[in-house]
This record gives C-alpha cells, sequence and structure tokens, in this order.
C-alpha cells in the first residue's frame, strides 16, 4: 500500500517533470537548430521567423497529439466501426442502424432519454433560477447557496447510495428505514419498491440529478441576475410593478442567454447519463438509458461494436447541434476581440 | 447589490415567507448526505429495526424475560419476595413498560406496583430492578414470563468504518483513487497551459481552427471514444505484452478528456492577460518560453487552480473511465468502482454502503468547502463539462 503510494508519487513527479523537460528542451533545440547570433543578418532574420512558424506547434504538440488520438480518431473511427458487425471486421452496411430502429430495448432508452431530457435540465433551471432569487433577499444566503451547491462535489455513485436509502423499501410490517416510505406509512399510505415501479422509478432515478445539478444552475444564474442593471428594475419599481412582474418581465428577459448555456449544459450532462442509471438499477424495471445500453453492448456476449457504435452515434448526433451553436458563439467571441 | 436588494425588499415577497422557503430548501439538500452520515456511525443492528431520523432519540424494543425463580423468593413478614433485575449482565437501557401477557406487552408503565391478580404485585423501576411479592409461596420451579418494552440510549461506533477500510477494501481503494487521481489532475494543467499560451499570444495558421475544434471537442460525448479506445488498448497491451489495464493508461485517458475543457478554460483566461506586459517583455528580449514560465504561468494561477478543483472532482467521482480502462482486482478499484461493486454484493448492508459512501464523498467535500471561490470562478468562466 506505502509502495504504491510511493510509486504514483514518483510518477507524477517523473510525469511533471517529463512533460516540463519537453517543453524546454524542444525550445533549446529550436534555438539551438536555427541561431540567430551569426554575422548574416538574413540568415539570422529568416531563422528567427521560422522559430515563430515552429515553435506555437511544440507547445500544442502534446494536447494535439493526445486530443487527436482519444477525441478526434475515436469519433472517426465509432462512425466507421458503426457499418460493421460485432467484432468490427465485416462490412455489414446499415443493418446495425436498422436492428436500433426495431429493437425494443432501444426504443424504450430513446423514450426514456427524452423523459430525462424534458424534465431534468427544466427543473435544474426552475429550481436553481427560483434559490438564486430567494438567497439573495437574504443574510445567510450565501450559507444556503453552499449546501444547494454542494452535492455538485459529490460522486454520481455516491449519490446514488444517498438516494437508494432514502428510497429503502421494508416490508409493510417492518419499520421503514427508508425516509420516502416512512414519510408514506406515516401519512398512512403502503410502502412502495420506488426503483421497480416502471415509468415513475425514472422519476426517481431524475430527482438524484436534478439533486446534484441544481447547485449548478443557481451558482451561474445568481451571477446573472447580479449583473442585471439596477436601473431597469428601479424603473419597473417606479411604474409600480410588483415583485412578480419585475421577476418575470424585468429580471427573466435579460439573463435569457444565460437560462440557454444553463440549460444546454445540462442537456448535455444528461444525454451522458450513465452512473445513476448502472448504480440504481442497471437498467432494470424500464429505466435503461443511451449510455446505459450502449455500455451494455459493448460487452454484453463478448460485446458488439457495431451495435455499440450506433448507439454512441445517436447520443453525438443530440449533442451536436449545441456542439456547433457553441463553436459559432465563440468564433463570434473570438472575431468581437 | 445592496441597493437592489433593499429594493427588491421594499416590493418583493414578505421576508418571513424568503426565510422559511428558503430554509426548506436547504433541509431538503441537507437531509439525504446526512441521513448517510448519520447511518454510517450507528449501530448495525439499530440500523436496520428503526429510521436514522430517530437515532438521537432512545429506540425502544420489546423483549421477553423471565423473573427470578420461585426458590430464590425470600418470605418477608406475610409476604414471598424475589428481587433482582431484568437486564442480565453487561445489558442496559430503560425500562419504559412491562407486561405479562403476549397480547399486551405494555399493560403496565415501569416503576408503578402492577396488581397482577392473586395477590401477586409486580414493580419493575425504569433502572431494571424488581420487586416481585406474592402473599402466598411461589409455585412452579420456573421464574414468571414478563415482556418489557426497553428503551436503549443512541448508540454510536465507528467500528463500521473500521469494517470496511479493512474488510471491505475501501482503504486500498482509496489509495487507489489516489493514484489515479493525482497524476491525472496535476499532467494536464502543463499540456494545456502551453497550449493555450500558443493560442493566445502567438500567431500561425490554423489556430481560429484549433480553438473552434477545442470547442467543439468540449460537448463530444465519453461514449464516442471507449469503443476504438478499448480496441486501442487491447493492441498496445498485446503489442507489449502486458495487460491493457494500467495506472498510465487511465492517466493519459484522464489528461486527454480533460484537454478541451482545460485549454478553453485557460485560453480565456490566458488570452486576457494585459497586453502590456507580455509585449514589453518581448520588447525585453524574452523568448516565448521564457514569457511563458516568467509571467504567464504565475499570473494565471486563479485559472489554473480552478480547472485543478474541476478536474479533481471529475476524475475522483468518475466511474465510467475506471471501469472500462482499469482492472476489477482490488489493486485497481478505486472508490466509485467499489461502491458500484458493493452495491450490488452488500445491497441490504446498509451500515456497509453508508460508511464506504461517506469515505468516497469526503475528500472532494474537503476540497469543495475548502475551495469553493476558485469552483465557482472557474463555472463561471464559462464552461463546464459534465460527468
Amino acid at each position: 500500500m506505502i509502495s504504491q503510494i510511493v510509486s504514483a508519487v514518483g510518477v507524477m513527479i517523473v510525469g511533471v517533470f517529463a512533460c516540463a523537460l519537453y517543453y524546454w528542451l524542444s525550445d533549446k533545440i529550436l534555438n539551438l537548430a536555427l541561431p540567430v547570433r551569426d554575422g548574416d543578418v538574413t540568415q539570422a532574420s529568416r531563422n528567427l521567423n521560422r522559430r515563430a512558424v515552429v515553435r506555437p506547434w511544440l507547445f500544442l504538440g502534446p494536447a494535439l497529439l493526445l486530443l487527436g488520438i482519444y477525441l478526434v480518431y475515436p469519433v472517426i473511427a465509432t462512425f466507421i466501426l458503426s457499418f460493421y458487425d460485432r467484432s468490427g471486421q465485416t462490412f455489414v452496411g446499415l443493418s446495425n442502424y436498422r436492428w436500433a430502429f426495431f429493437d425494443a430495448g432501444f426504443r424504450q432508452s430513446i423514450f426514456n432519454n427524452i423523459l430525462w431530457l424534458a424534465v431534468v435540465p427544466a427543473a435544474c433551471t426552475f429550481f436553481g433560477l427560483v434559490i438564486a432569487v430567494l438567497t439573495d433577499r437574504i443574510w445567510w444566503g450565501n450559507i444556503a447557496k453552499s449546501i444547494v451547491f454542494m452535492p455538485m462535489a459529490i460522486s454520481f455513485v455516491g449519490a446514488s447510495v444517498i438516494w437508494k436509502f432514502i428510497y429503502e423499501y421494508r416490508g409493510a410490517a417492518d419499520n421503514q428505514i427508508g425516509l420516502l416510505n416512512a414519510i408514506v406509512t406515516s401519512l398512512g399510505g403502503d410502502p412502495q419498491v420506488w426503483i421497480s415501479m416502471p415509468f415513475w422509478n425514472n422519476f426517481f432515478l431524475m430527482v438524484i440529478l436534478i439533486w446534484i445539478q441544481t447547485g449548478f444552475a443557481m451558482v451561474i444564474l445568481s451571477a446573472a441576475l447580479r449583473g442585471i442593471p439596477e436601473e431597469t428594475i428601479e424603473a419597473a419599481v417606479i411604474d409600480g410593478a410588483n415583485g412578480w412582474q419585475i421577476f418575470w418581465k424585468i429580471m427573466v428577459p435579460q439573463i435569457w442567454g444565460t437560462i440557454a448555456v444553463v440549460w444546454t449544459t445540462i442537456t448535455i450532462l444528461v444525454l451522458k447519463v450513465f452512473d445513476i442509471v448502472l448504480t440504481m438499477t442497471n437498467g432494470q424495471w424500464d429505466t435503461m438509458v443511451l449510455a446505459n445500453l450502449m455500455f451494455d453492448w459493448m460487452f454484453r456476449g463478448g460485446g458488439d461494436s457495431g451495435r455499440s457504435a450506433v448507439i454512441a452515434l445517436v447520443i453525438m448526433a443530440a449533442v451536436t447541434p449545441i456542439m456547433v451553436w457553441n463553436i459559432r458563439q465563440a468564433n463570434r467571441d473570438a472575431g468581437g476581440h | 447589490m445592496a441597493n437592489l436588494v433593499t429594493r427588491l425588499k421594499r416590493v418583493g415577497l414578505p421576508r418571513l415567507i424568503v426565510h422559511l422557503s428558503v430554509l426548506l430548501i436547504v433541509i431538503l439538500w441537507l437531509i439525504p448526505t446526512l441521513g448517510i452520515l448519520v447511518t454510517s456511525i450507528r449501530d448495525k443492528d439499530q440500523i436496520t429495526t428503526s429510521g436514522w431520523w430517530t437515532a438521537f432519540s432512545s429506540s425502544t424494543q420489546t423483549s421477553a424475560g423471565r423473573l427470578g425463580d420461585p426458590s430464590s423468593a425470600k418470605q418477608d413478614g406475610a409476604n414471598y419476595v424475589i428481587t433482582g433485575s431484568v437486564f442480565e449482565e453487561g445489558q442496559g437501557g430503560t425500562v419504559r413498560a412491562f407486561g405479562v401477557r403476549v397480547q399486551d406487552p405494555a399493560a403496565f408503565p415501569a416503576g408503578e406496583p402492577a396488581d397482577l391478580g392473586e395477590g401477586e404485585t409486580l414493580t419493575i423501576e425504569s433502572d431494571g430492578s424488581y420487586v416481585y411479592t406474592k402473599t402466598a409461596p411461589f409455585e412452579g420451579s420456573r421464574g414468571k414470563r414478563i415482556y418489557l418494552t426497553v428503551a436503549t440510549p443512541p448508540e454510536f461506533t465507528l467500528t463500521n468504518y473500521q469494517t470496511v477500510l479493512q474488510g471491505e477494501g475501501i482503504g486500498q481503494a482509496f489509495i487507489n483513487s489516489l493514484t489515479v487521481t493525482i497524476p491525472a489532475t496535476i499532467i494536464p494543467i502543463l499540456i494545456a497551459a502551453f497550449a493555450a499560451y500558443a493560442l493566445s499570444w502567438m500567431s500561425f495558421p490554423g489556430r481560429a481552427l484549433i480553438i473552434a475544434m477545442v470547442v467543439g471537442l468540449i460537448v463530444v460525448p465519453l461514449q464516442m471514444s471507449l469503443i476504438p479506445l478499448l480496441r486501442l488498448y487491447n493492441e498496445v497491451g498485446n503489442f507489449f505484452g502486458t495487460s491493457s489495464k494500467t495506472y498510465a493508461g487511465i492517466w493519459l485517458a484522464h489528461t486527454a478528456f480533460g484537454m478541451p475543457l482545460a485549454i478553453y478554460l485557460l485560453r480565456n483566461y490566458i488570452a486576457g492577460l494585459p497586453k502590456e506586459i507580455i509585449e514589453s517583455a518581448r520588447v525585453d528580449g524574452a523568448s516565448d518560453f521564457e514569457i511563458f514560465v516568467k509571467i504567464v504561468l504565475p499570473l494565471s494561477f486563479p485559472a489554473l487552480a480552478s480547472f485543478a478543483i474541476f478536474q479533481f472532482l471529475w476524475v475522483w467521482n468518475d466511474l465510467l473511465i475506471a471501469i472500462v480502462f482499469l482492472g476489477t482486482g482490488r489493486d485497481q478499484l478505486v472508490l466509485t468502482g467499489s461502491l458500484n461493486a458493493l452495491l450490488g454484493s452488500r445491497g441490504g448492508n446498509w451500515e456497509i454502503l453508508t460508511a464506504s459512501a461517506f469515505v468516497t464523498i469526503i475528500v472532494p467535500l474537503l476540497v469543495f468547502f475548502g475551495l469553493q471561490r476558485y469552483l465557482v470562478r472557474g463555472l463561471l468562466a464559462g464552461s463546464v463539462k459534465g460527468g
């Protein structure tokens, strides 16, 4: 155990040192290869120019290499694999896509993903906005915000254990140790096995993600609310608007851009939701979502890379509009510089 | 800001309602975590019999026992008396009520003499001592059957933590998580910072394209990478005749997956540094390498810290990459993976699950509360990557 820590620390130091050495050494070599202190002025200035051409690529090299191997190449390879059979050897045309179209499990996952997409981003944004507005008005608002923000630090697996305990079921004769069933029985209801209740169990899983992500929405929206010019609110007050009207007609329209950012960020997260479903139900009782179905097919019966790739591509396709929008936004920002 | 608040107050909701609603929200958000924290330090038997919210009050249980043998009776004037304690050696608690029939186990309150008929009187004090008197000699060979409602005081213990850290391999998993997380947090910072500098302060053809690519890659789902990388890792493993599941493999994977966000966040920050500083350094003859190391890196500390926290939380909390790129042996299973495995194998053992979960979440929580400022700053700097 100790030796493992020592080796981890050692590797870390070596790794960081090797990284630093690469940048330092490549810079030195470049300077030696293209000297500028010669008598020949034209040669020196030519070398200076060459250095300026090469150096950015030395700085970018490791990053581009990693991005290329781990993100760009796999995207292309996954696309190609989707036209091949389970072992990735034989070209099968569109048969994996045809399978997906007619497969009940796939349709169930799409349906569940749409359900998640309809509920979670909206709920997080709504609660985040409400909490941001409320906490801005009280002296202990920052403490309250910290507490709502806290689940962001908790892993999805940890959060799943936390909530599984809340949903815990005991027979009607026993004392309920799950909070939800205890509340239900104390109100005179019968205890339920919440996570195996088809259709509704999806919502019990969504609650976990909402619990985690509302803090994110709250932090971003709270900052946006503080950026609203005071004059607009003052003017509304003078015109006799009430709190409700100020919120909906003055404040919300001014932060639409931020709301969109929060919404899309959570949307991307929801499309990739995996850990929660894996740990809570592993897709049983009709809770399967795309990311879990994809993972299943990656390993089920030795793995089927073709079908798995098709499912990954569906997630990718759903993300693509947001990706395009982000790139355009970034380009516009860069243009305005 | 303060002005805005006062204005809102003047027109807004009554303050009390605001306070109460925020209080309700805070309680709602806190209770789930509190539940596992309290449960993890409770006695294993109490966890299964009562809800964690009762942990701070005494738990009451109904149990059966026997009074002393008739042979132990002493004569006291006209009466025969048996005395003793209903608790066995080492047992403790507070007797709330008692009874002599199973249908009515709490018929008499403790501390008051109960008339059992036929001249028998039984008094059981709350500390368990009893006096059982009868106007005639006791008959039979065995002691009288009684039923007790006993309240045991709340009992907290760290045994569960001891069990999971040693017996369930959570201690080893904790070390494994650290082994994965620390290099996977530090290495990407350096690589991304150099790239971010190049993308902010060096001009070269294709710069805008690379920036656009980085922005695009931020949202590419991990799922797109898994299949080809799994194949690639297996091939590399076969080529070198080693396992494809190594720590080096997961460090590189985490470094690469964190790279787009790292470059994006750091570039936003580094590009915003004052132009004058960098240009005057150039005029003084500093090379780009020197400018980066001596000026840009120290000035970018807040951005580097923000990203480091993101990456740390993300790597520590990750499950998917760990189960794909690391083995399931004890020497490689990280905390999230162990917790997931325990959910399968120890599904009902809440004392183990809650203690393990708390070990898993304590480090990110400490990081969160210690460095929240940087985390918020990083979030506001633009974007965030999700699991």
